[in-house]
């Protein structure tokens, strides 16, 4: 037996809830210089609780840093590749951070808090460049860049439960509930702590994101875990995020997403806005588009059980056409699902093409994306 | 399932029944721990010819792929069905209902006991 994963870095750090992790027989797997829990008892279980009931995440590796200042909208609308500006207060977005050949340095969700103030949150991975990038890219404007990542902790609750949840979680007060919309959020606080609430997440569930100073976090999870026991609220690993936001159809940094990815290329045209004001980094190389024959994101289908996994050929017959960003055999669809890059001229839902499993070929039909759709 | 001190070990974290000159095959529990929950087992067909070391089989999780290496040189007599139709014994009892193959073999290698399997995988 052998095992593909990735082996231990060195001293990779420790979430603020490392220790309730432990106590609660986490599996830990090193994702992007964090240990964090890949699973407590089982993926698919925890997968099945997001899909059917609600689970519970610790995402406090993500990095947050808040951008206020007087000029912080219109320093956004220069830095990322939306209109920031016409976000309204307490709403977010989900973005891009553009270099200047258009490639993507990292996708992030950006949340309003006040005029003169947002809270990027961005990729672990991605910490640095994204501090990086925007602190160069703030000279010419009157704002500060500060990165909070150290003190804030971030929770999802996520699943057709997690409102109920939220709800009956004690030490929560304040925040607006049963007017908080997709894509918007609330604030409040626990036991006496600020807190912010999104209704965002990453699994295709309805769900929250709970942002608090990471003193605060162990309590938080201690009383969402004990409101969420009547509801089926399970704790959930990074394995199971993996494959529920691969059903999902959302991308992943690193997988669909790299400097060298055009957001058209990954079907995130609509997100860099050409037709706001002014210059934005990444606007000149974005207006030229994808040069011809780009390899464009796409779903495949298989039937059986065999997965293509991370890296493996997509072949046309005999040519080689592309290749597998993610894959997985989908809990919930019970049948194989990657997303994959190829040739433009293949991408057409209905196409059938071939995935290469470790030397034997696997037929794949080209879907349209998400594979699965949570039930409106 | 076998008691865990009457099995062989590989470093490569497959464990061996000896019964006469047949062997069963299957993975430890350290290694279904590691892989995670098993949703795939692709076993060698019965009356395949194994060579100590080799690849004979995969076995995947939702999050990887690990691979079956042949414990010892022989002939396979019996794979398990059940694990074909339920991979998820693999990760349930995997020193019991949760075994791979049988493998009629001409000699044993050298193999690890329970005590020096334990140091190996350090738990």
């Amino acid at each position: 037996m052998t095992d593909d994963s990735p082996a231990l870095e060195a001293q990779p750090r420790q979430s603020p809830l490392h220790d309730v992790h432990a106590a609660a027989g986490a599996s830990f797997t090193d994702f992007a210089g964090w240990l964090m829990p890949v699973r407590y008892s089982s993926d698919l279980a925890e997968h099945h609780a997001v899909r059917t009931a609600a689970g519970i995440f610790d995402i406090s590796h993500m990095a947050e840093i808040l951008v206020h200042g007087p000029d912080a909208a219109a320093f956004l609308d220069f830095a990322l590749a939306g209109k920031l500006s016409a976000v309204a207060v307490d709403q977010a977005r989900y973005s891009l951070l553009l270099d200047t050949a258009g490639g993507i340095i990292d996708d992030l969700v950006v949340y309003r808090r006040a005029d003169d103030s947002f809270f990027v949150v961005a990729n672990a991975g991605n910490r640095v460049p994204v501090v990086e990038a925007l602190a160069s890219r703030a000279s010419d404007f009157d704002v500060t860049v500060d990165d909070q990542s150290d003190e804030v902790s971030l929770i999802a609750v996520q699943g057709p439960r997690s409102r109920e949840i939220i709800a009956a979680t004690a030490g929560i007060t304040g925040i607006q509930l049963d007017e908080l919309k997709y894509y918007w959020s609330t604030n409040g606080s626990f036991d006496g702590v600020p807190l912010m609430v999104g209704r965002t997440g990453y699994t295709g569930e309805d769900g929250f994101e709970l942002y608090i100073q990471a003193d605060a976090a162990a309590a938080l999870w201690a009383a969402l875990t004990a409101a969420g026991q009547p509801f089926g609220l399970q704790p959930a690993g990074l394995a199971s995020r993996d494959t529920l936001r691969l059903e999902a159809g959302m991308p992943l940094y690193g997988h669909e997403l790299g400097l060298d990815t055009l957001p058209v290329q990954a079907g995130l045209g609509r997100v860099v806005n050409l037709k706001k004001e002014g210059d934005f980094v990444g606007r000149q190389a974005s207006e030229l588009g994808a040069p011809d024959g780009a390899r464009v994101l796409v779903g495949l289908v298989s039937e059986g059980k065999r997965a293509g996994r991370a890296g493996y050929a997509v072949f046309d017959g005999d040519v080689e056409v592309g290749a597998i960003t993610s894959g997985a055999l989908s809990p919930t669809l019970g049948h194989p699902i990657a997303m994959a890059y190829v040739d433009p001229g293949l991408s057409a839902p209905g196409t059938e093409l071939a995935i290469d499993v470790r030397g034997s070929r696997v037929a794949a039909s080209v879907v349209a994306l998400p594979f699965y759709k949570r039930e409106a | 399932m076998a008691d865990l001190n009457e099995l062989k070990y590989t470093a490569e974290h497959e464990w061996i029944l000896v019964d006469g000159d047949v062997a069963t095959v299957g993975i430890t529990a350290y290694a279904a721990e590691k892989l995670g929950d098993i949703v795939f087992v692709e076993l060698p067909k019965v009356g395949s010819t194994l060579v100590e070391g080799t690849v004979v089989g995969e076995i995947e999780s939702t999050k990887s792929v690990g691979e079956l290496f042949a414990p010892v040189n022989g002939t396979v007599v019996e794979a398990n069905a059940a694990v074909s139709d339920s991979p998820e014994l693999v990760n349930s009892d995997p020193f019991g209902e949760g075994w791979l193959v049988k493998v009629r073999f001409t000699e044993l290698p050298e193999m690890l006991d329970l005590a020096a399997y334990t140091a190996l995988t350090g738990e």
